[in-house]
């Protein structure tokens, strides 16, 4: 036993716990997004106007400069994606007032412009998977979230994914801890795999079961449909959080195929001044 | 039209030292012409300062230090200013990157024994660089005005409210010119960074050069290149500056330049350690983020701060990590410059030291744990005796002599477990001491009993 615990010190100074990301400590979802498809990205504003920005603002983007960048005509823009102007050039900012706001949802909704900067992409789209319905009175939408404990925002993409319930495996007697190793999204919905640590006795033992979010009330789209727009939802985001990536890469790789060719340059006229150097 | 330049360089001269000052820091300024990889970044961290000063001019005619507006200034120069996304990732960046040439620049130094006698001073120089960097740093991280800028000032600024006999409350509430970082906070932290610093910097940067090609450079062999010169008192193992180490020094920057535009565009906020995530969440006074860590450059003393449990004395002791390497050259008087001719016991002790300090840098940047405070402590302690040791190695000790140092240390580090003492934490702090016990082992017993700690004879000219 004294044993043991030196040997988990040991363990314990060697390798220092790594930081857990915001919120519940799950492990989230890779999101693969890519920012060079336009279809995507065209959809993910579509998504985002529609569902997004009745509530949350994208203050440092402009209606044009989206539509320039994700490839969409002005008139196109115009006629269906701005609902709060109707000058092209304005900033995308919304009606509802943040003091209004903060009443009614208990903290006001934030702008988003750069929230795929703050929070990263992977983070987003496993929070906006993993609404699921709690009866708790205390949860004024009936939903919850798996990623962001107990948030004020409601499940406002439900029209399409429908209901999610948290289905709970079997468990057996005498479990003292619990938390989600790992989620992996299936045909229904989100299986959660879950470690679980029961008391036996004097001792403790873990041992895994799979929980799910598993949509229980259809939506107009299926759980695969509903996660590549989200993706593209996700992908959008990205893209506004920080509008240069798609020049960035390209300008890198010729300015470091300029900087290799003066390198060249450069070491050969450093070798011809430094022949005479012994 | 070669004879009229030659008119205007005579009228000038006539005027102006410039071809004095052209002859003397240059084309007859002589340099060992033994310069190895490490030589490069003393040009370098030049080149970061001009970079850095050259995108602060751009950033400054579009940025607004304002509480209200600061935040979106930033991001309105990363979208609306054409390049200005450019502009502002080069100054992000570069910061790292001049930490970074310093910090490998330094180590030069300490590899080389570049701060000895004669060049005492150019290292004190140096130091209030760095210091000065560091200021610069943490007064242009509070601009951007994110979560982690605003926070972070609040708590190094609360460091000072840890001073006794009632003067650091006083002394905060100075510093930020407010209760809490604010408005005003923000707008002298823009002045300090913008111009009080920055004429700083230059003025010392002067004064490094100066007195460097007072001394002449140090070289890897750490033999003095004029002690042997020829019959016009040319250093024989000297090239002149320009146009050798003008052209090498291309090269470098060249390649430095490479990995400079490889992250600034693939990588701009290196995984979060340039630009931290919770930075993009404007400053909210009223929230504080659930992990605040400075960034990099600053963490391997924050971690020596955090492993403290007493804040004065983490205070002090953050403090002193940073202003103990200004006594260094009186504490290092080993008469051999170079490691090259210094013992394995010199080497394993000065990489030793450069382990601690990355471990404790990472450290930093993690949310606290036991087991990283504990780590830390240890880390801390072993960083102050790399001083120590540097100082014992000076010249040959007796034995008498080591056992006492031994058993001061031995006494003093008892002395600080038993004040920290936490019995929920006996064996984590029973495990962690062997850390401290094996280093004494090795570098105070190696010396003493094994001739690992011998030097080799030192060659009279550059190799």
């Amino acid at each position: 036993m004294k044993m043991n615990r030196t040997i988990a010190a040991i363990a314990f100074v060697l390798v220092p716990l790594v930081s857990q990301g915001a919120g519940g400590g799950v492990p989230p979802l890779h999101a693969k997004t890519d920012f060079t498809n336009q279809k995507s990205l065209q959809n993910g504003a579509r998504v985002f106007v529609n569902y997004c920005m009745g509530c949350h603002s994208m203050a440092f983007m402009r209606y044009s400069r989206m539509a320039d960048d994700i490839g969409l005509e002005h008139d196109l823009v115009k006629e269906n994606l701005m609902f709060n102007t109707d000058k092209i050039g304005d900033s995308m900012t919304i009606a509802m007032r943040a003091d209004d706001a903060s009443g009614w949802f208990g903290v006001a909704p934030p702008d988003l412009s750069v929230i795929a900067r703050a929070r990263g992409v992977d983070w987003l789209y496993t929070y906006l998977l993993t609404f699921y319905a709690d009866s708790n009175p205390a949860r004024p939408f009936g939903v919850n979230n798996l990623m962001f404990p107990d948030v004020g925002m409601p499940h406002v993409l439900w029209p399409l994914q429908g209901v999610q319930s948290y289905v709970k495996a079997e468990r057996p007697a005498g479990v003292i801890a619990q938390h989600i190793e790992k989620i992996d999204p299936y045909d229904k919905g989100v299986r959660l795999h879950t470690a679980i640590t029961v008391k036996d006795g004097d001792a403790t033992h873990t041992t895994h079961v799979t929980d799910s979010l598993e949509v229980t009330i259809p939506g107009s789209m299926q759980p695969g449909e509903f996660r590549k727009s989200v993706r593209d939802l996700v992908n959008f985001l990205d893209y506004a959080g920080e509008p240069a990536k798609l020049v960035r890469f390209e300008m890198g790789y010729w300015v470091i195929i300029f900087l290799a060719v003066f390198a060249l340059l450069a070491r050969a006229l450093y070798k011809d001044y430094w022949r005479d150097v012994h | 039209m070669k004879s009229m330049l030659i008119g205007l360089l005579d009228w000038t001269d006539a005027r102006f030292p410039l071809s004095k000052l052209w002859n003397e820091h240059l084309a007859k300024y002589y340099a060992p012409k033994n310069f190895n990889f490490w030589y490069f970044f003393g040009s370098l961290a030049l080149l970061m300062l001009v970079l850095q000063i050259a995108t602060g001019i751009w950033l400054t005619m579009f940025y607004k230090p304002s509480a209200a507006e600061a935040f979106a200034s930033v991001e309105y120069i990363m979208r609306e200013v054409p390049m200005g996304w450019l502009i502002r990732y080069m100054h992000s960046t570069g910061a790292s990157f001049f930490f970074l040439v310093v910090y490998l620049h330094m180590f030069r130094g300490l590899m080389y024994g570049s701060y000895k006698n004669p060049r005492e001073l150019l290292w004190v120089f140096g130091m209030i660089i760095y210091l000065l960097m560091m200021m610069e740093g943490f007064f242009g991280y509070l601009l951007p005005w994110g979560q982690m800028s605003y926070w972070g000032a609040q708590v190094i600024i609360s460091l000072f409210g840890a001073l006794p006999f009632g003067l650091g409350e006083p002394l905060t509430l100075w510093i930020r010119g407010d209760y809490v970082v604010a408005d005003a906070t923000l707008n002298r932290f823009f002045a300090l960074h913008v111009a009080a610093v920055p004429l700083a910097l230059l003025a010392l940067v002067a004064a490094h050069v100066m007195a460097l090609h007072e001394v002449g450079s140090n070289n890897p062999d750490g033999i003095e290149i004029k002690k042997n010169k020829d019959a016009n008192g040319i250093p024989q193992d000297g090239i002149p500056f320009h146009p050798y180490y003008t052209v090498k020094d291309i090269w470098g920057v060249a390649v430095c330049l490479i990995l400079f535009a490889a992250v600034l565009f693939f990588a701009p906020t290196f995984f979060g350690y340039f630009i931290e995530q919770p930075n993009f969440v404007p400053a909210n006074p009223l929230k504080t983020p659930e992990h605040i860590a400075p960034v990099w450059y600053f963490t391997p003393y924050y971690a020596i701060l955090r492993a403290i449990p007493d804040k004065l004395t983490g205070v002090i002791a953050m403090f002193a990590s940073v202003l103990v390497f200004f006594i260094l050259p009186w504490l290092d008087r080993n008469p051999i410059k170079s490691i090259r001719y210094r013992g394995p016991l010199f080497k394993f002790l000065l990489g030793t030291f450069v382990v601690t300090f990355i471990v404790l840098g990472y450290l930093g940047t993690q949310a606290p744990t036991a087991g990283g405070s504990e780590l830390g402590f240890r880390l801390g302690e072993l960083y102050f005796s790399f001083f120590l040791i540097m100082w014992l190695y000076s010249k040959q000790r007796t034995h008498s002599f080591n056992y006492t140092v031994l058993g001061i240390v031995a006494v003093l580090f008892l002395f600080f477990d038993a004040i920290r003492y936490d019995p929920e934490k006996t064996s984590l702090m029973i495990v962690s001491s062997i850390l401290v016990i094996g280093y004494y082992v090795v570098f105070v017993l190696g010396s003493m009993y094994t001739k690992l700690n011998e030097p080799k004879v030192v060659p009279e000219r550059v190799t």
